[in-house]
């Protein structure tokens, strides 16, 4: 991203908070069908919604990002590739020069689908790894879902899909790993990406956890500084900025309903990927006006476009680098969103939060009813809640690649 | 992968690319670049007006004539940047 400035105007990040004429950053889950229970699952996704868009609302949606001129879109889900029009809704998006990038667990990606992706322009294929090797990832995101991945990744190598993403969400348990990381990606001609884990949908079961603690944040600072080039972040890191230094790359600013937003599977429009709750949901885009009048005229967006007061974080010496950090991680901790995120790095947001919200829309499979006990997650010392899914973990119907899913996330798709 | 750009020369007549499409906004317009897939700010309504008529001049001294003197170095410094990522082309 380059800024061509030619006199003096606010900064970037000034004109941003004010809000665009269309998101730049969208993220589009086309299904809350997932093959996967990972842990952390920040839309918390295990079932398909019976009201999801079907293949012609979700052209029309298409048809609308391009007269928006919206360029491209971050898809997910759920597992997107589940969906059975997956394909050619990838290609009626590229056809309509909405470029596509899409994060998938790779239940997909054969060596056949690996090669159709190479070939087609337009198109970014992000893998989910929360582990560079087997044990950490499995403990998160289900057994077998490490050896999904790779396979999906060698598939890709071999098509020479170059530069595809490797994106991991930092754990506790993943953070002394960031080399291997590094190490995994080159071996696949792969790029890093790394973001931050948020206390979202069933990330808030895991998140006293498997949230990094304060010396592996600034670890994790650290590490991005050294290795600024070759890894990206979504920008999801700038609360880290008030460790000082030269800031990160990336916009430093919350763009929730800003420059960014997410559309959930049945076309909820909700500010942010990682805000799915009715507190932040704007609207709909089946509503008359679609998309274009939710992103322009919802009440919701014109008030996170007004100047924020800061609050608490007013004080602070560090609040123009950090901007108070991410309103979901807030949110979702009981934390009030103009005070300190819960990971601020000055220690400012520990103490005494509220109540933490009820969760938003539920779409974990349905398993035994959750136990009250602790589980094991398969390693030692670590330990969850059994609130919902995450009892689950131990499974083995978790993460198998030959079964989709007890509960056919398929069920009912058009 | 960006494409290597040649030296930027005022002399010459420049277009906008036409892999690149623009897209006005309150502070001026975003450019993305379908074959690069970078995205660029240009950061004042007057350049994205000049940007977009540049095809139309002979060179870009002859298109920044009709901009206010005081702003031309600054709007020549734009144009070379733009000109190195490609967002701006010499004209065939």
């Amino acid at each position: 991203m380059t800024t061509v400035s030619c006199e003096p105007v606010p900064a970037l990040a000034e004109q941003f908070k004010r809000g665009l004429a269309a998101p730049i950053c969208l993220t589009w889950e086309w299904t809350y069908a997932c093959n996967l229970s990972c842990a952390h699952c920040l839309s918390s996704s295990g079932r398909r919604d019976p009201a999801e868009l079907s293949t012609a609302q979700m052209r029309g949606v298409i048809d609308e990002l391009h007269h928006m001129q919206v360029f491209y879109v971050n898809v997910g889900g759920g597992e997107p590739t589940v969906r059975p029009d997956f394909w050619e809704l990838l290609q009626y998006a590229v056809s309509r020069q909405v470029g596509v990038k899409f994060s998938t667990n790779g239940v997909r990606l054969t060596a056949a689908r690996a090669r159709q992706l190479a070939a087609t322009d337009y198109v970014d294929v992000q893998i989910s790894l929360d582990g560079a090797t087997r044990e950490v990832n499995d403990a998160v995101r289900g057994r077998g879902s490490y050896d999904l991945a790779v396979r999906a990744m060698a598939n890709l190598a071999e098509a020479g899909m170059a530069g595809f993403k490797i994106s991991v969400v930092m754990t506790r348990h993943n953070v002394p790993q960031l080399d291997e990381f590094a190490a995994l990606a080159d071996r696949f001609g792969a790029q890093l990406r790394i973001t931050r884990l948020r206390p979202s949908g069933r990330g808030a079961d895991v998140w006293p956890q498997l949230h990094p603690t304060a010396p592996q944040q600034r670890q994790i600072h650290a590490w991005l500084t050294a290795h600024a080039d070759r890894v990206l972040t979504g920008d999801s890191f700038f609360h880290l900025n008030a460790l000082g230094g030269a800031p990160l790359p990336g916009l430093n600013l919350c763009g929730a309903g800003r420059v960014v937003c997410l559309i959930d599977p049945v076309g909820d429009v909700y500010a942010c990927p990682f805000a799915i709750h009715d507190a932040f949901r704007a609207g709909n885009v089946r509503a008359p006006g679609g998309f274009a009048e939710v992103w322009r005229s919802a009440p919701l967006f014109a008030r996170l476009r007004e100047p924020a007061s800061g609050g608490a974080c007013r004080s602070c010496s560090q609040y123009s680098a950090c901007q108070g950090g991410c309103m979901a991680a807030k949110f979702f901790t009981g934390l009030p969103l103009d005070g300190p995120d819960p990971e601020c790095v000055l220690g400012h947001g520990e103490g005494a939060p509220g109540d933490t919200p009820p969760p938003g829309n539920d779409h974990s499979h349905r398993r035994v009813p959750a136990r009250r006990t602790a589980v094991p997650l398969g390693m030692p010392g670590v330990r969850v809640p059994a609130r919902r899914v995450a009892a689950d973990l131990g499974l083995p119907a978790v993460g198998v690649p030959a079964r989709l899913c007890g509960s056919s996330p398929l069920a009912g798709v058009p | 992968m960006s494409v290597p750009a040649d030296p930027f020369e005022p002399d010459r007549g420049y277009r906008l690319n036409p892999d690149v499409a623009l897209r006005p906004e309150p502070f001026g317009a975003l450019a993305y670049h379908f074959g690069t897939r970078r995205l660029s700010f240009l950061k004042a309504p007057g350049l994205v007006e000049l940007v977009r008529g540049l095809g139309s001049h002979g060179s870009v001294s002859e298109a920044l004539a009709g901009v206010d003197e005081s702003r031309r170095p600054s709007f020549l410094r734009a144009l070379a940047a733009l000109a190195a990522s490609d967002m701006i082309v010499p004209q065939p």
